[in-house]
């Protein structure tokens, strides 16, 4: 073992070698600094798509802190104050108006959770438009698919601590889904609620997992993810492994080192976000209903159901689906397949990996079943977005109905379009 | 097949073609005027602040708008002792609740609860004010079409008059008030103003404080951009 050490280190690890080479003795400082910044090789023609990684992470930075502030002050309780109002709710605007920079904290923690899923969003794009989910990087996809599931959980029980109408009566819509599951499920309802509808005992234990549970979960998802790509490595917009055409120093030719290559391009791209953040957060904090809803600035009032119940835009493709099956089919009720559908809805991203069977990964160099199929995607979640913001008419439905079924469609016909696509030549090396 | 893909991209909007049912009038804008933000404060603390609370605010924060701790305690100090509390009220919320039929809720967040796809909250107060009319039919007298059988009655009748509905929907001034109608009309915008100041008292603070990160953050983009162009220039 010393022996060892007297070769790595000329100090023996020793104070004698400064103060780097003691706490290297002791702890992997260097190698990890080397092995995920200083000599991890990221090809060199990452293009805009590549930003929303390390955007992501900014944000989920940028939630953990302001989290941590507004928890100093806001109070998971029910209960109502002298003037009829939750303590909850008027301990938000205590916050907004109390608090010193209390406003700013709150307005970048709910303007960082629409962010957080547009950055995401966006980030799956990327994979699916460079097929970034493509072995041998199966679990980086699925680590992330995790991780947006996670976030979708996060977002949820987050939604409800700020107690106005939207809150309750939005967590009584997503809780009283999961009764529609057989046998388990009034009881499954009963246990999120911890009650027999939305009231303080729910209001503490979202809290509870919002604050402690679900961030512990996305932190280490996160690890995992990266720990993931850094050992595959990265892919990129043209889909080709660099790491097939090494030089003789073992260093892939078309890479070059993270850090400071792509540090100092992520900076420039987190002060474009940051510019357009800001924008948001001080002009136009509600962004029109959409981040935060009007409805929601009246307190919670389990006797007054609001006429329409919208979810945040986030989740309304999902709403959509949910709302658009109207038919009991198999002797099970729609409400069951709504759920049934709506959760699939999520999770078959996860599977992309394995129904994909297209030759090559960059969308550069596929055919155009699948730019048509991919586009076709991209309108039907988009519009299933905005219907889940509106409320349902006959004809909307049909509308979410015909995008439902053409957003399965693209899942599940993929293994047939990808394989008989005309796909080009991918090249040798990465073209700019 | 590019403009097609582009085109294609449109189409969700097509689903957000709908309309709203009420035809609400644009409100002034108040926010950067204080004597008219100090006139509403006046009319919301004398005709609003005894069945309604703003509980959210502090009645020292009026000096946001140029107003003198001394001239608050003596001018404005209607339901509390101390100058630092909030704009809380008597008025038993179950009291409220047997007189009106519901509790009068808290108005500190109502300009930004009412805002919707019709108009700004301040809009739909602003014509939700002005639109009340003899109705025989219930309980209180008065009737309102932008906010259909309200439980409050016409606070301000007094000021207004007394409008009807005409059968052609229309609301016709019957007896004069105290006030000219575009007096009146000034007046409850000075009123909504301060609603709308009230709801999110820094927003004035927060759109200047905009610009200046803006500023910060468009230098250090140019400084950012320069770095990495400086590190990339050798990559090919």
């Amino acid at each position: 073992m010393g022996a060892t050490q007297t070769n790595k280190y000329k100090s023996d690890g020793t104070a004698a070698g400064g103060l780097l080479e003691w706490v290297d003795a002791r702890f992997p400082l260097m190698s990890l600094w080397n092995d995920h910044l200083a000599k991890y090789y990221a090809p060199k023609n990452f293009n805009f798509w590549y930003y929303f990684g390390s955007l992501a992470m900014l944000v989920l930075g940028l939630q953990i802190i302001t989290g941590i502030f507004l928890t100093m002050h806001y109070k998971p309780d029910a209960a109502l104050n002298a003037s009829g109002i939750p303590a909850a709710f008027a301990s938000v605007e205590y916050i907004m108006r109390d608090v010193p920079w209390g406003w700013l904290i709150r307005y970048m923690h709910s303007t960082g959770a629409s962010f957080f899923f547009i950055v995401i969003y966006l980030h799956m794009f990327r994979g699916m438009l460079y097929g970034s989910y493509r072995k041998p990087r199966e679990l980086i996809w699925i680590f992330g698919m995790l991780i947006y599931l996670c976030l979708m959980a996060e977002a949820f029980l987050g939604y409800l601590l700020p107690w106005g109408q939207l809150s309750y009566w939005g967590a009584q819509v997503i809780v009283n889904m999961f009764t529609a599951i057989p046998v388990i499920g009034p009881d499954l309802a009963l246990l999120l609620r911890g009650d027999y509808v939305v009231s303080d005992a729910t209001l503490n234990r979202f809290f509870a997992l919002h604050v402690v549970a679900i961030p512990l979960a996305l932190v280490g998802l996160v690890a995992a993810h990266i720990m993931a790509l850094h050992e595959v490595g990265s892919n990129n917009p043209d889909g080709i492994e660099i790491k097939k055409k090494k030089g003789p120093d073992g260093v892939p030719l078309d890479g070059i080192p993270f850090h400071p290559y792509y540090t100092v391009k992520d900076i420039v791209g987190i002060v474009a976000f940051l510019m357009v953040f800001a924008i948001v957060i001080f002009f136009m904090p509600e962004a029109g209903g959409y981040f935060l809803e009007f409805n929601n600035f009246y307190p919670a009032d389990p006797l007054v159901t609001p006429p329409h119940i919208a979810p945040l835009w986030y989740f309304s493709p999902y709403y959509s689906i949910l709302r658009a099956n109207t038919v009991n089919f198999f002797w099970i009720d729609a409400k069951l397949w709504g759920v049934i559908f709506m959760g699939l809805g999520t999770v078959i991203f996860a599977f992309l990996p394995w129904l994909d069977r297209s030759p090559v990964k960059s969308i550069r160099y596929r055919g155009p079943l699948f730019k048509g199929a991919l586009a076709i995607f991209v309108v039907c979640f988009i519009t299933l977005g905005v219907l889940g913001t509106l409320p349902a008419t006959p004809g909307l439905t049909l509308i979410a109905q015909v995008c439902s079924i053409l957003y399965f469609a693209f899942f599940l016909l993929m293994p047939i379009y990808t394989s008989l696509d005309k796909c080009k030549a991918e090249p040798e090396r990465v073209t700019g | 097949m590019k403009k097609l893909l582009i085109a294609l991209l449109f189409v969700p909007l097509l689903a957000l073609a709908a309309g709203a049912d009420v035809r609400l009038d644009k409100a002034p804008d108040r926010a950067r005027d204080l004597p008219a933000l100090q006139n509403g404060a006046k009319v919301f603390v004398n005709y609003c602040l005894n069945c309604h609370s703003a509980s959210y605010y502090r009645y020292n924060r009026l000096t946001d708008i140029g107003l003198t701790e001394q001239q608050i305690k003596d001018n404005l100090l209607f339901t509390a002792d101390k100058v630092g509390e909030p704009m809380t009220i008597a008025l038993r919320r179950a009291d409220a609740k047997a007189w009106f039929g519901v509790a009068p809720p808290d108005l500190t967040l109502i300009a930004r609860a009412r805002t919707s796809g019709a108009g700004s909250g301040a809009d739909w107060l602003y014509t939700y004010l002005r639109s009340y009319y003899r109705d025989d039919s219930r309980p209180t007298g008065w009737n309102n079409p932008v906010f259909p059988n309200v439980g409050m009655p016409h606070v301000l009748w007094e000021l207004q008059g007394e409008q009807v509905m005409g059968a052609d929907h229309k609301l016709t001034l019957a007896k004069p008030g105290l006030m000219k109608p575009a007096d009146f009309d000034a007046m409850v915008a000075d009123l909504v103003g301060f609603l709308t100041y009230i709801g999110e008292p820094m927003a004035n603070f927060r759109k200047v404080l905009g610009v200046v990160v803006l500023i910060f953050l468009s230098i250090l983009f140019i400084v950012s951009y320069a770095l990495k162009r400086e590190y990339w220039k050798d990559i090919h």
